[in-house]
């Protein structure tokens, strides 16, 4: 199959992919460009370990092709802090131990991230909402739910 | 031992590199250039004898450097951890999806597809799907096993159901667990310019992926180093069943000289690999209408699946916990681990535990409403003593405390049982007339679970512990990181064993040709074994320090006396000299110069514990966890969904190294336990193929599906002695807390029942599923019709 160029913006850089048209983003994200904070725990679009946000909305990226991010914004995990100051999520997460394992976590954070961009002010329904598609084996969630809602509190 | 760090909520190691996705699972590890990425050429029958392999074709396709078969085996064709009945390129399959080759290409995709182009001559034969006909047609790995205490069939045969005793017999199953850990197996094999293999895996137990590697290659232990960093997620599933896919990127390693990598993705992982071993339950039992149970005759079968695995062992701990937290003067449990043609069921958090629980807590249910008595009263009457016959249990070994009951009552008062139960009970009598669909249950239950592994020997641990000349401190030992929150607790440990900060300490990744020999990471044993290790090896480096230490504290006029040297918080001081201290690190630094080792190992055995197996006796755990719980649940009698209200958790985490470690592991493995009894059902199709194969078909609890009341405490005043920092182990004995959301769901069920009578049994089966409480809603009304 011809390998195609696509043009996107990742973590606020341009990158232009060199890769299969089939392959998904997530499989771009990890192995063109050693992105790999982005995790795949199923492949199919049920676990939510592989959430990244595009144009600001998260998404799946193993149900996306990498040529349909073309001239998109990309944001994973590596591009939530800036100049090495944590996110508020990514600090609420550390500090109320809303990880055990850490391989939903990032998943679970941007999925927090995109809620809050969203709603600055979810309840506790809305939080579990948000992030019912991130399966976490480890927690239990209950960490999980308070980090967000201390990072709610934090960004206000 | 200062304890200025343990007890501490300190955060998880790594947890800033989780948030920041910078930290490193091994199938995120950059492969080394030219690396093969290997995938398997499955069976698509669950029993067949394998004939000609032909991979021309894939062999063929470009990108393909070897496809793995049977002949390239140079040592032993077998992985079995225990028996060796695991070859891992078998000529018969002995399940659906088992491997019989495995193609190495440059990248996965090319791999994948020649593997389909491999031709493999099948020749089906019928398998064995089933647990009942298997043990009909005596297909076993295991002869019986055996605890007996008191005169069972005399109490039995004496009963005279409508006089004193009332006896039940019946059979109770429960279903297998998918571990479901996020990160799926992987393993990376490097091979080193000496030939030696470095092997990055995801296993919790290195040693013995190191041992199968080198039976596989038929080399020395010596020429091969297993690492394991951290694993996302183990709960028992990386425990022995990690070794095949190491053992094959190693083959692959050693055969072409290139690194070898293999992932299985979720449905190979799901499709290949063992889970929580189904459990049937035959059983006959007595109690007394004073609500003493009098006898319990168990028999216990396991479906261990094609190859034996851990199953002995994870029956045994069954066998263990078949008492739960109950005092049954008259017992006899007989446990045989069953073949059939699955995938090889395996250790999961709590070790057949959970299904020895689960079995005592069906027989308190039937024995109370078989003799119109309260469960609930039943249970808090059982509950053993500290010492003599009532704290007793069915192989001999005291209960040693009366935690269980001061627990018991605590929880009974913080949960405000007695009130919510009548609320809840006030709330279905009006259910029918308000034409509401939904009933409420309440249910409490307790946990005993022994700690330490019931085989022996494996309850050891080394450590090694380097300080270095500035005063920081590298400390390695065999235990691994799987989320637990192990390398958090022992950097306490080693903090304040050594007496400095804990952002001193260096947790180090565990590999074998540093802490050699190691046990697996199990049993809930990381912290009492390694952390035993790390003090033996910290203790001896004070006592070097000790000495330097007490020189340079020494001054005009006073000489230190070593022993009067104290380390805390990175200095040393000592009481003849009030107000001088010195550094930890000049210490360090002078002890360098004076040629003083400034590395030490340590090692830990557990003491005091054994178990003689022929005889069903012994002392086989240091102590027994405990805890309670109590669950509130809502039952729709129209869809069968259940809600959970809301969770009471009463934790003996000992005196807790990490409360927030703690607490999450009781949170977390509350959690998972609740799956296993609702919504996670692992169904196999009538050809043995796994249906349930990815999150897709199976259900692990999401972030919607657990209680938003959650009141979890910990055990106060809870020291243990004899063990580390008086901590007690906290991995698994949660998992059977939850426990209390089945029986929750009884009482709700029994809440159908037509108005005014009270059912004289409520079965529900394990997992309990929408659909089988519809069918336990259904019985019961039906039941109560007909009566
Ligand atoms: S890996 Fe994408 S949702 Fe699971
Ligand atoms: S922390 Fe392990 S899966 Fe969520």
């Amino acid at each position: 199959m011809p390998r195609m160029i696509v043009n996107a913006r990742i973590n606020g850089e341009e990158h232009e992919l060199f890769t299969d048209p089939h392959r998904t983003l997530l499989e771009a994200l990890r192995d063109t460009i050693g992105l790999t904070g982005t995790k795949e725990g199923c492949g199919t679009g049920d676990c939510g370990a592989c959430t990244v946000l595009l144009d600001g909305s998260p998404v799946n990226a193993c149900l996306v092709l990498a040529p349909e991010v073309e001239g998109k914004e990309v944001i994973t995990i590596e591009g939530i802090a800036t100049d090495n100051t944590l996110h508020p999520v990514q600090e609420a997460f550390v500090n109320e131990g809303g990880l055990q394992c850490g391989i939903c976590t990032p998943g679970m954070v941007l999925s927090a991230v995109a809620l809050l961009d969203r709603n600055p002010t979810p309840t506790e329904t809305e939080i579990r909402y948000a992030i019912a598609g991130n399966l976490c084996r480890c927690t239990g969630y209950d960490k999980i739910v308070r980090a967000i809602e201390v990072a709610a509190e934090a960004s206000r | 031992m200062s304890r200025n760090e343990v007890g501490r909520a300190l955060r998880p190691d790594g947890a800033t590199l989780h948030v920041t996705g910078r930290s490193r699972f091994v199938g995120d590890l950059p492969l080394p250039a030219r690396a093969l990425v290997a995938w398997p050429v499955q069976s698509p029958h669950a029993r067949a004898k394998v004939g000609a392999i032909d991979a021309s074709a894939a062999r063929a396709l470009p990108g393909v450097a070897m496809v793995l078969t049977g002949a390239d085996v140079p040592g032993q064709n077998d992985t079995g951890p225990v028996r060796h009945d695991e070859p891992l390129f078998p000529v018969e399959v002995r399940h659906h999806g088992q491997a019989v080759a495995w193609v190495l290409a440059d990248d996965a995709p090319t791999a994948r597809r020649a593997a389909s182009l491999v031709g493999v001559a099948w020749e089906p034969c019928a398998p064995m799907l089933d647990l009942d006909a298997a043990i009909a047609a005596g297909s076993f790995h295991t002869e019986p096993q055996w605890i007996s205490r008191g005169d069972v069939e005399g109490v039995l045969a004496g009963a005279a159901p409508d006089r004193e005793l009332v006896v039940v017999e019946g059979a109770f199953r429960t279903g297998a667990q998918d571990h479901f850990a996020l990160e799926t197996h992987a393993s990376l094999a490097v091979p080193e310019s000496d030939g030696r293999l470095v092997i990055h895996s995801s296993t919790q137990h290195p040693a013995e992926t190191q041992s199968v590697v080198a039976r596989v290659l038929g080399i020395d232990l010596n020429q091969v180093v297993v690492q394991c960093s951290r694993m996302g997620g183990g709960f028992g599933g990386k425990e022995s069943q990690a070794n095949a896919w190491a053992a094959v990127a190693a083959l692959g390693a050693a055969l072409t000289g290139r690194a070898t990598f293999v992932r299985l993705d979720r449905d190979r992982h799901m499709g290949m690999t063992g889970k929580r071993h189904p459990f049937l339950a035959r059983y006959r039992a007595a109690i007394g209408r004073d609500g003493k149970v009098r006898a319990l005759d168990l028999e216990l079968y396991s479906d261990g699946g094609w190859s034996l695995d851990l199953s002995d062992a994870v029956m045994g701990r069954a066998m263990l916990h078949a008492d739960n937290a109950y005092r049954i003067p008259s017992m006899r449990v007989r446990g045989q681990v069953v073949r059939t043609d699955r995938t090889s069921q395996t250790a999961f958090r709590g070790f057949g535990g959970p299904q020895g629980m689960a079995v005592a807590e069906e027989v308190i249910d039937r024995l109370a409403r078989a003799a119109g008595l309260d469960p609930h009263e039943v249970r808090s009457r059982n509950l053993y003593a500290a010492a003599g016959e009532a704290g007793t249990t069915h192989y001999g070994q005291e209960v040693g405390d009366d935690r269980l009951r001061t627990i018991w009552e605590s929880l009974e008062r913080s949960s405000s049982f007695a009130t919510r139960r009548a609320e809840a009970r006030a709330w279905n009598a009006t259910a029918e007339a308000s034409r509401r669909r939904r009933r409420r249950g309440i249910a409490m239950t307790p946990v005993k679970f022994g700690i330490s592994f019931t085989t022996t020997f494996l309850n050891q641990a080394g450590a090694l512990v380097n300080v270095l000349v500035d005063g920081s401190v590298q400390v390695h030992h065999g235990g691994t990181e799987m989320g637990q929150g192990l390398q958090a607790k022992l950097s306490q440990v080693a903090a304040d064993c050594l007496g400095v900060p804990v952002r001193s300490i260096r947790m180090m990744p565990t590999r074998t040709d540093v802490v050699p020999n190691a046990s697996a990471t199990a049993a809930s044993s990381g912290t009492d074994l390694n952390g035993g290790a790390i003090r033996d090896a910290c203790a001896t480096l004070r006592d070097r320090l000790a000495p330097v230490a007490a020189s340079l504290l020494s001054g005009t006029g006073t000489v230190v006396d070593p022993a009067e040297v104290t380390f805390a918080a990175g200095e040393a001081f000592a009481a003849s000299r009030p107000g001088a201290t010195v550094a930890f690190a000049e210490v360090a630094r002078a002890a360098h110069r004076e040629r003083i080792g400034l590395s030490a190992t340590g090692f830990y055995r557990t003491p005091g514990i054994w178990f003689d197996r022929g005889a069903g006796r012994g002392r086989p755990f240091a102590y027994f966890a405990c805890g309670a719980a109590v669950t509130e649940v809502e039952v729709d009698g129209f869809t069968g969904e259940m809600t959970v209200l809301r969770v009471d958790i009463l934790h003996d985490a000992g005196a807790s190294i990490n409360p927030l470690v703690d607490v999450g592991q009781v949170e977390g493995g509350f959690v998972q336990g609740m799956g296993w009894v609702s919504s996670e059902e692992v169904v196999w199709g009538s050809d043995g193929r796994i249906l349930t194969h990815a999150p897709s078909t199976y259900k692990i609890p999401a972030a919607t599906d657990v209680p938003a009341a959650w009141h979890v405490a910990l055990l106060p005043r809870a020291a243990q002695a004899g063990v580390i920092a008086g901590s007690k182990a906290v991995g698994e004995p949660p998992l059977m807390l939850a426990l209390s959301v089945r029986e929750a769901i009884r009482e709700a069920v029994a809440a159908f029942a037509p108005a005014g009578t009270s059912p004289s049994r409520v079965d529900l089966r394990l997992p309990a599923t929408g659909e089988a409480i519809l069918d336990a809603i259904d019985a019961t009304r039906a039941a109560g019709e007909g009566g």
